[in-house]
């Protein structure tokens, strides 16, 4: 089996693994890193989303081989679980998540929209999050959390 | 202390571990040793299993074990119940096949699974079930519902001749056949209610746990009811007492109805780890989740009102072919008996009401509760009708229901319900101003003017939910009783723990459930947590589904929240010397009336464990259980307002506004019920311009992923407009009502109420849901042509 290397929210890891080995079972399975989540099975749906070298990327997309020397971060590098980041906080002020499950991808997505537009309008934001469904908050509350949340971060 | 009792918008306790990624959702989960399970699914709609070979999987690198039906048939395995049955109309039982864990001898649907593979690595399953070797011997299927009851199509079972699982009836045919024949007018719609995938973004996913020593099995399910999970499987599947299967539903990530049955892949995890004496886990693919997951509506309706000459409603008369599938799903016969023709009402005093309804097998995936199930149907069905009746007479959309509707309460309707409370009117005219209705006639010519067909649609609706009593659950076929159960323990320092047999997948119970203890001892949230979801902590329980968690199982907590006031009042009495008549609980202090004497919450709580100097006779601690079973359905209603602007080049609908004023009873939290709102309107808007599940003629399901079954995004919507016109239920002890498929019943008849409007200029009076730019284009293409 191949040995893949990365760093994975600030820690350098190597592992042996199945060249197969996708880059969100790596994460999930290998790391025990289970704050990433697997919705569907075509590309669909954004649950998975983490950045690769600081961009947005979805991890049931890519082998994790081809992750290899790259600067992984998941939600769980956000926060310490007590102080919770601007992003984070502001979903939780606009009631911006229901059941959690599509958030930690919604969350690591907006950011990357955050860092290249400080200031998103409602329709940017909108068209941003194409490829990150949620089934039940209807987008309402997840379009004002992230405007709050962009203004909160400076934008 | 900031107010933090009923009706503030407490922030959610439970969102911190969602956004940083430590939620601990069924897959999250991972036990020492376990196994992985694979499941070999039919690609057939209809085949008899000739032979299955499972030596070369059996030979695979990692498997432990490949079962079939005749395994689990040789260890006595039961078939897959149904937890309410529906009587054909002349009291004779319905068709009632069994539905086996795996499939013996013929395969029904696309996705039945006919063999577990289980390995040691998911990859080792999944490429030892591709060695699998069926062979299947396809016959004709018919997945449609319609061509199902043809006298020449496929039969799916022996035992339900002409595919027939029930005959329903209700209400006085003879009474409304003579009002239709003196009737002014009548009006007639037939209309399709398109089916659909519920789609939560979690996948289901289980796993089987066996412990040898004490012969105790624990399943982690993805489950909204893991108390019925346990009884269903335990009892009828398995045969696995209570006291030794503990089922576990963690974190769910969103359900909406589909995560209420009980599915044949939490028994084989639970079977196969008792089999295999290790942890056996499954998650399905989102594409199993396509042809696994009960789908939901998927009824043929023929529907006929009948009016006077002044607009008031006669009588309804319809008759519905409801889909249920290759087998009958736990809740399948209900969903289009007891929780749809029973609905026809609505918010009107229509006076006489026929309604029968066939429930019809066909070779697709069963069909059950869905957001909303049932009463989005029968909505859809009566608001479709009223605007077609308006337009008929020349009556305005707004004052023919006006007209109509019920105004005194408690209200008997003509199918079994008895509304207790409603204002309709005032309903209609908060959702009249929040959706600007009356200045929309500038706005469509502005558009008309661009090129555009602007039209406006308006739905009102009743929804019957907090189900049920149970004696009138039990004779209308239901298999269990539907109360709630709440424990609320107070600790010795006065925090708080409460137990309760809902179960929350995003509806934020662990909030607004602390809230209703805070409003009762005087406290505030952070002193209290909400424990739900695992049989071996909660005494027991009949879960989440048709908007029951805060009628049902929060009226629970209340009934037990009183008892605990009502022993701390005999501890306080003697604590201040007092006669218990004489003492007074309010804000966290019991006090003796008409003196300053007072103690606290929290000294009686630790007196109740430090029982020193104590009440003689009163048992120590403070922790107190309650079976609450409501005397009646709670009775939410709205109106809700679509507005959309149609490109008649290419057919594209456009949401442009979306408004909902609803009674939702008593607002325990008002940003949680505005997040549940928001999230049904949006699966209503799905249902109305997005989403259907197809099948082909050979019973193949074509909209298999999402690359295409249309999911609701983002840019699908605009901001939503919400309103509230409150009345409280008269009958239970928190005066709520329901709020978690309002949006989901209302959305779909006023979006295509807007879409008709905006089109019928052109002739159009029916557009069946999905409105899509094709099919938009097409009617455009022919009205013009």
């Amino acid at each position: 089996m191949p040995t893949v290397s990365m760093t994975v929210n600030g820690k350098q890891v190597s592992a042996d693994v199945e060249a197969r080995t996708l880059l969100v079972e790596f994460i999930r399975e290998h790391l025990d890193l289970t704050g990433t989540h697997v919705g569907c099975d075509t590309s669909q749906c954004g649950a998975c989303v983490v950045h690769l070298d600081g961009r947005s990327v979805k991890s049931c997309t890519m082998l994790a081989l081809e992750a290899d020397g790259a600067e992984v971060t998941t939600i769980e590098s956000l926060s310490n679980g007590v102080e919770l980041h601007p992003m984070q906080a502001a979903f939780k002020e606009h009631h911006g998540l229901q059941c959690g499950f599509c958030t930690p991808g919604v969350v690591m997505s907006v950011l990357d929209l955050v860092s290249r537009n400080p200031d998103p309008s409602e329709a940017e934001v909108r068209d941003w999050l194409e490829g990150n469904l949620c089934r039940c908050t209807g987008y309402h509350n997840i379009i004002k959390s992230v405007q709050a949340g962009a203004a909160a971060m400076g934008g | 202390m900031a107010n933090e009792g009923i009706g503030a918008a407490v922030r959610r306790k439970e969102d911190a571990r969602f956004l940083t990624g430590r939620a601990n959702y069924t897959d999250d989960i991972n036990r020492p040793g376990q196994l992985y399970m694979v499941l070999v699914r039919s690609p057939e709609a209809h085949a008899e299993l000739v032979r299955i070979d499972t030596a070369a999987a059996e030979a695979a690198d990692g498997v432990v074990a490949v079962f079939t039906g005749a395994d689990l048939e040789a260890d006595g395995v039961g078939g897959i119940p149904c937890a309410w049955a529906v009587d054909h109309e002349d009291g004779t039982p319905m068709a009632e096949p069994v539905h086996p864990v795996l499939a013996q001898g013929r395969v029904r649907h696309v996705g039945d699974p006919v063999v577990a593979v289980i390995a040691e690595t998911k990859a080792q399953a999944r490429a030892a079930a591709g060695l699998v070797d069926v062979e299947y011997q396809p016959v004709p299927a018919i997945a449609d519902v319609a061509g199902a009851v043809e006298s020449d199509a496929p039969q799916i079972w022996d035992e339900a001749p002409g595919n027939i699982c029930f005959k329903f009836g209700i209400g006085d045919a003879e009474a409304v056949d003579a009002a239709f024949d003196g009737a002014a007018h009548v009006v007639t719609l037939d209309l399709v209610n398109n089916r659909l995938i519920p789609n939560a973004i979690e996948p289901r996913a289980a796993i089987g746990e066996f412990e040898p020593t004490s012969g105790e099995y624990t399943l982690y399910t993805t489950s909204q009811n893991p108390h019925v999970i346990r009884l269903l499987m335990g009892a009828f599947v398995l045969h696995i007492p209570e006291h030794k299967l503990r089922v576990i539903a963690p974190d769910v990530g969103g359900a909406f109805g589909s995560k209420i049955f009980h599915y044949a892949e939490e028994a084989l995890v639970t079977w196969a780890s008792g089999k295999l004496a290790l942890p056996v886990k499954w998650t399905a693919e989102r594409s199993e989740s396509f042809m696994s997951d009960a789908h939901g509506r998927d009824h043929v309706t023929h529907a006929e009102l009948a009016l006077d000459d002044e607009g008031m409603f006669l009588a309804l008369r319809t008759k519905t072919l409801a889909n249920l599938g290759a087998y009958i799903s736990t809740f399948g016969p209900a969903v289009p008996t007891y929780m749809h023709a029973v609905l026809f009402a609505g918010c009107y005093t229509t006076p006489v009401i026929r309604a029968v309804v066939h429930g019809v097998f066909t070779n697709t995936v069963p069909v059950d509760a869905y957001r909303g199930a049932g009463r989005p149907e029968a909505t859809f069905m009566l608001e479709r009708l009223v605007d077609i009746a308006a337009r008929k007479l020349g009556m305005s959309r707004v004052e023919i229901r006006r007209k109509n509707f019920i105004k005194d309460f408690p209200y008997q309707t003509p199918v079994a319900l008895e509304y207790d409370s409603g204002d309709y009117g005032g309903t209609l005219d908060v959702a009249l101003e929040l959706g600007s209705w009356n200045d929309f006639e500038t706005r469509r010519e502005e558009a008309r003017a661009r090129g555009k067909f602007r039209g406006i649609g308006l739905s009102t609706f009743i929804e019957a939910c907090g189900a049920a009593p149970s004696a009138l659950a039990g004779q209308l076929g239901a298999r269990a009783g539907l109360f709630e159960v709440g424990q609320v323990r107070v600790h010795p320092t006065g925090s708080v723990t409460v137990f309760t047999g809902s179960h929350s997948h995003g509806q934020g119970h662990e909030t607004a459930f602390a809230q209703i203890v805070c409003e009762a001892l005087g406290m505030s949230v952070d002193q209290v947590d909400v424990v739900h979801g695992d049989t071996g902590r909660v005494p027991f329980g009949m879960g989440t589904y048709g908007s029951r968690s805060l009628a049902v199982g929060g009226s629970a907590i209340q009934k037990a929240l009183e008892k605990i006031i009502a022993k701390g009042k005999k501890i306080a009495a003697h604590m201040m010397e007092a006669s218990e008549g004489d003492v007074e609980f309010a804000d966290g202090q019991f006090t003796v009336v008409g003196t300053d004497k007072s103690t606290t919450f929290g000294e009686v709580a630790l007196t109740a464990y430090v029982p020193h100097d104590y009440p003689e006779g009163l048992e120590p601690g403070l922790d107190e259980t309650a079976f609450y079973d409501p005397v009646n359905f709670t009775y939410p209603a709205g109106a809700h307002i679509a507005e959309v602007e149609i490109d008649p080049e290419t057919g594209v609908v456009e949401l442009v506004a979306l408004s909902a004023a609803d009674d939702v009873g008593r607002i325990i939290n008002p940003m949680i019920v505005e997040g549940q709102m928001h999230g049904g309107m949006a699966q209503g808007v799905g249902q109305a311009l997005l989403e259907a599940c197809r099948y082909d003629d050979d019973g193949q399901l074509l909209t298999g992923s999402y690359m295409n079954y249309t999911m609701p995004r983002a840019t699908n919507f605009p901001f939503f407009a919400t309103g509230h016109n409150i009345t409280h239920c008269t009958h239970n002890p928190l005066g709520v009502k329901g709020v978690g498929e309002v949006g989901a019943i209302g959305v779909p008849a006023a979006v295509i109420n807007a879409v008709v409007d905006a089109l019928a200029h052109l002739g159009v009076e029916h557009v069946d849901m999905p409105a899509t730019p094709e099919k938009v284009w097409r009617i455009i293409q022919d009205a013009t042509a």
